[in-house]
């Protein structure tokens, strides 16, 4: 798991059917990583920094729905005690 | 999950039988800006993408949790057509 920003949304029509009603969001791995694409449950916005779950655990969060996701946004961090690098 | 483009496809007369009937197709990562990224995926369409159509891919054994992909020799699949990436 690790800790990332919410930086966008994504929006897509025709999707899996595992997939319908979920949010989509546009995740920069903190401090300097890559953006990704994770699945919200926990309604995280904006500007947000979250803790994502990767990997098939990441499904996990939405038992016993199977839906098909490899990252998925399951905290919202308040704040953070420890290196400052982490995150900036 | 990644954000990529259909750069291609891929024929494969002698497969798995699991991937019988599947299309494959070449994807190259993009980032949320769509520019091209390094690297390309081999996935599995569940959702009838076209050539050079934005996508949603999902990797490793989540990937299995697409469509019709249970229990198939699959760690990459496309599960949603973008249409839309908005930045905040």
């Amino acid at each position: 798991m690790y800790l990332g920003k919410v930086i966008g949304r994504v929006v897509c029509t025709i999707k899996d059917p595992g997939l319908e009603a979920t949010k989509l969001l546009l995740v920069r791995r903190l401090p300097n990583g890559p953006a990704v694409v994770a699945i919200d449950a926990v309604g995280a916005g904006a500007g947000e920094t979250v803790y994502v779950c990767r990997g098939r655990e990441a499904a996990f969060a939405f038992k016993p729905k199977d839906v098909p996701t490899e990252a998925t946004v399951v905290a919202i961090v308040d704040h953070i005690e420890g290196p400052e690098a982490v995150t900036s | 999950m990644l954000l990529a483009r259909i750069i291609g496809s891929v024929v494969a007369t002698r497969k798995d039988p699991r991937l019988e009937g599947k299309k494959l197709l070449i994807c190259r990562l993009v980032d949320p800006n769509g520019s091209d990224e390094k690297g390309y995926v081999i996935a599995v369409d569940t959702v009838h993408a076209g050539f050079r159509e934005d996508v949603l891919i999902v990797q490793g054994s989540s990937a299995r949790m697409a469509d019709g992909c249970k229990d198939t020799p699959v760690d990459a699949a496309i599960v949603g057509i973008v249409d839309e990436v908005s930045q905040d």
